[in-house]
């Protein structure tokens, strides 16, 4: 089940950052096409952190990228502090994204190798003709030091000479240097070590209330989503399953899917050995072809005819919480129509 | 009397004596696999780095060792070194590796390909790369087995496809032709297996098999080794970073730390009592689902030490946040206080003792090489005056 809507949606003014109807879709050969993310909406207020959770495939990063416009959406509303980043080209959007910044998921690969770290730092900086070399240096080393790496033994050398960790403590660092309101958190955690990944998530917490910011996480599992979020979005193949804070999604989840990625999570509690819990099965349904009707049916154990007839909405089934589901865990299920109606508008909420 | 095919029965002499004479069918007591103060170093230009240093332990028939440490612990290396997949000339491998009373180490290759595919086999951590681009599902599949068990093309194939099926790959006479780009990860990840149990190993070698997969994905992989594992009654090697992967799919535990085992115990024994620091501080870095969220993870501060001058006394010491002058300067002996449960350390976590510290130091500090902990530990259980345990 996965769905559209905008129910989930906050007061437009509140919101730094506001996406409506989000459509990206690729062409493929012989004329398909890919339907990577299709009608997603979400709104992130200031100081807020989103968690956005699905499996690979599910759109995530799609959405991030499309956020920032690189490559901007097939369709939809990209608003940002008030601008349609959408809608924005060339200079004016240029001038938009030092305060728009991204983080990437291999740290490594996302350093050029061959430049030393204090350049890949001050870049931003001397691309936007910031201050003079003297300040450029100074927000370097300042920057550096409150990533937690120390500015004299790292200016000079090359991202090689770090650990994976490290590493990604530099694309806090790049990302931090411009003073951005927002950044994108691409899966940063997901290659790193579990010892590192707690590292990197209290650098983020610390940076975020150090420079009130605003992050968009995106990841696959639901764990570290739910330590870092104040919001959650759940997505499956190309739409929103569930949106709620993290104690709601995990206490009393609503989404079938979200109940199976909660039951993936490996607990280190030995006393669970011979719990069989029943894992989702299956993969993702191809985004060529998406399934009719609940994106999700294929794979779900409540799907009934009416899913594969009626596309699920978001609707609030409890305070704060938004389900796009005909039959969800928490609330009440949806009126189907006891003669099939292909177009047949869903229940208001 | 009923003789399976594996002639249980005395009267049956092996048929296949020329397979069989590596391993006597017959001493099903014993463990599996022996592992005696096994080191693995490479010999490089700055000096010899020890990525396993003196690691020991059994394993059983049909058993699980979950094998847990960060990047850089050993862990890897300890089990591509007793397989004896790292025989080169720059690389020391020492100590003895009994694999059903036969000495692996020393042996030479010819004799331990023989062993390889048939008795020990490998699945990788990534199925992108562990999976040949240009050859077809089906050859990579099927040629263990016509190198191994001597099959014939038909056999093969047969075998191959209904291998593809035990492991859930759909249509698998479809996929037997098909190549690995147009598998997805996780279903690369079930061919990586489907050839590593091709030829019916006894010893699985799991190297972070699901790493690279997703978390729902993981748990299907999870699931079926360890469904295979007990159809097949094979003893398995579980090797990730992961605490929570092991958890409830290892029989035991071992902790590596720097290329040494720091602590080894039963899953359930070491997750009711950990003892040393190391396990502890992995066990918390963990985001739990069950705290609310914006909890402070602990993380572990700095990183693994250099293996090629590692650290004087425990290796440990740097980053642990117990550690006394005597954890720098003495290195502490594996030892055992209760059966079965080692550990390496002169100030063990003690369960008994639950004191919370009152003061909350300012945790500021990230730098690589501080290695402090990230966050002083709260609500954990602390040694007053360290009182060492044993003698």
């Amino acid at each position: 089940m996965a769905g559209s809507g905008t129910a989930h949606l906050r007061a437009p003014d509140a919101a730094l950052l506001r996406v409506e109807n989000l459509v990206v879709e690729y062409p493929s050969s012989r004329g398909a096409r890919v339907h990577a993310v299709t009608d997603v909406s979400f709104d992130v207020l200031p100081g807020e952190t989103l968690g956005l959770v699905g499996e690979s495939g599910c759109g995530k990063s799609t959405t991030g990228k499309a956020v920032i416009q690189m490559p901007p959406p097939t369709a939809g509303k990209v608003l940002f502090d008030g601008i349609d980043l959408a809608a924005t080209r060339g200079e004016e959007l240029r001038k938009v994204r030092p305060r728009l910044q991204m983080i990437f998921q291999d740290p490594i690969s996302s350093l050029n190798p061959r430049r030393r770290v204090r350049d890949i730092v001050a870049e931003p900086l001397v691309i936007w003709d910031e201050g003079s070399t003297d300040d450029r240096r100074k927000r370097v080393v300042e920057v550096l030091e409150s990533v937690g790496l120390d500015p004299d033994a790292s200016l000079n050398k090359r991202p090689h000479e770090f650990s994976g960790g490290q590493c990604q403590r530099i694309c806090v660092a790049r990302a931090l240097v411009m003073d951005p309101k927002l950044i994108i958190c691409d899966e940063p955690v997901s290659a790193l070590d579990v010892s590192v990944q707690a590292q990197i998530i209290n650098l983020l917490e610390d940076m975020k209330a150090r420079y009130g910011l605003t992050l968009v996480f995106i990841a696959h599992d639901l764990a570290v989503v739910k330590n870092i979020s104040d919001r959650i979005a759940v997505m499956y193949l190309g739409k929103l399953c569930e949106v709620g804070s993290p104690d709601a999604i995990y206490s009393s989840p609503a989404h079938h899917y979200t109940t199976a990625l909660l039951d993936a999570i490996p607990e280190p509690d030995p006393t669970q050995r011979g719990r069989e819990v029943p894992h989702l099965e299956g993969e993702l349904p191809s985004p060529l072809d998406p399934p009719s009707g609940c994106r999700f049916r294929t794979r779900c154990p409540r799907a009934e005819e009416y899913c594969a007839q009626a596309e699920p909405e978001l609707r609030e089934v409890a305070p704060g919480q938004f389900v796009a589901c005909h039959f969800p865990l928490v609330g009440t299920p949806v009126d189907v129509p006891a003669t099939r109606a292909d177009s047949a508008p869903i229940p208001a909420v | 009397m009923s003789t399976t095919t594996n002639g249980s029965g005395a009267d049956t002499s092996t048929e296949q004596g020329a397979l069989l004479d590596l391993i006597d069918d017959q001493k099903t007591a014993g463990p599996l696999l022996e592992v005696k103060d096994l080191k693995t170093y490479f010999d490089l230009e700055a000096g010899a780095v020890r990525a396993v240093d003196g690691v020991s332990f059994n394993l059983d028939r049909g058993k699980t060792l979950g094998v847990v440490g960060e990047s850089g612990s050993g862990k890897t290396v300890l089990s591509r070194s007793i397989m004896g997949l790292v025989i080169a000339a720059n690389v020391l491998r020492q100590g003895s590796v009994l694999y059903d009373g036969q000495e692996l180490v020393g042996q030479n290759p010819k004799r331990l390909r023989r062993l390889w595919g048939r008795e020990m086999a490998m699945v990788f951590q990534d199925p992108m790369t562990s999976l040949n681009p240009v050859v077809k599902i089906g050859r990579q599949l099927t040629e263990g087995l016509t190198k191994n068990l001597d099959m014939s093309k038909r056999e093969a194939k047969e075998l191959a496809i209904a291998g593809l099926r035990s492991v859930g790959i759909p249509s698998p006479e479809r996929r037997f032709d098909e190549y690995p780009h147009q598998l997805s990860g996780g279903m690369r990840q079930r061919v990586g297996i489907a050839i590593a149990l091709a030829c019916g190993p006894k010893l699985l070698f799991a190297d972070e098999p699901t790493t690279a997969l997703d978390v729902t994905v993981q748990a299907q992989i999870l699931d079926l080794l360890q469904q295979q594992q007990r159809e097949r009654f094979m003893a398995m090697i579980l090797v990730t970073h992961d605490l929570g992967v092991v958890a409830n799919r290892a029989d035991e535990i071992a902790v590596m730390y720097a290329g040494q085992v720091v602590e080894k115990a039963p899953a359930a024994d070491l997750f009711a009592a950990v003892r040393m620091p190391y396990t502890e501080a992995l066990l918390n870095s963990i985001p739990r689902l069950t705290d609310p969220s914006h909890t402070r993870l602990r993380a572990i501060g700095g990183r693994p030490p250099d293996l090629i001058h590692p650290p004087k006394g425990c290796r440990f010491s740097p980053r642990c946040p117990y550690a006394q002058d005597k954890c720098r300067e003495e290195m502490p002996p594996l030892i055992e206080e209760t059966p079965g449960h080692q550990f390496r350390c002169w100030f063990p976590v003690d369960v008994s003792v639950t004191v919370p510290t009152p003061a909350e130091r300012p945790a500021v500090d990230h730098d690589a090489g501080s290695g402090r902990l990230d966050e002083p530990a709260l609500k954990q259980t602390i040694l007053e005056p360290p009182a060492r345990k044993d003698d």
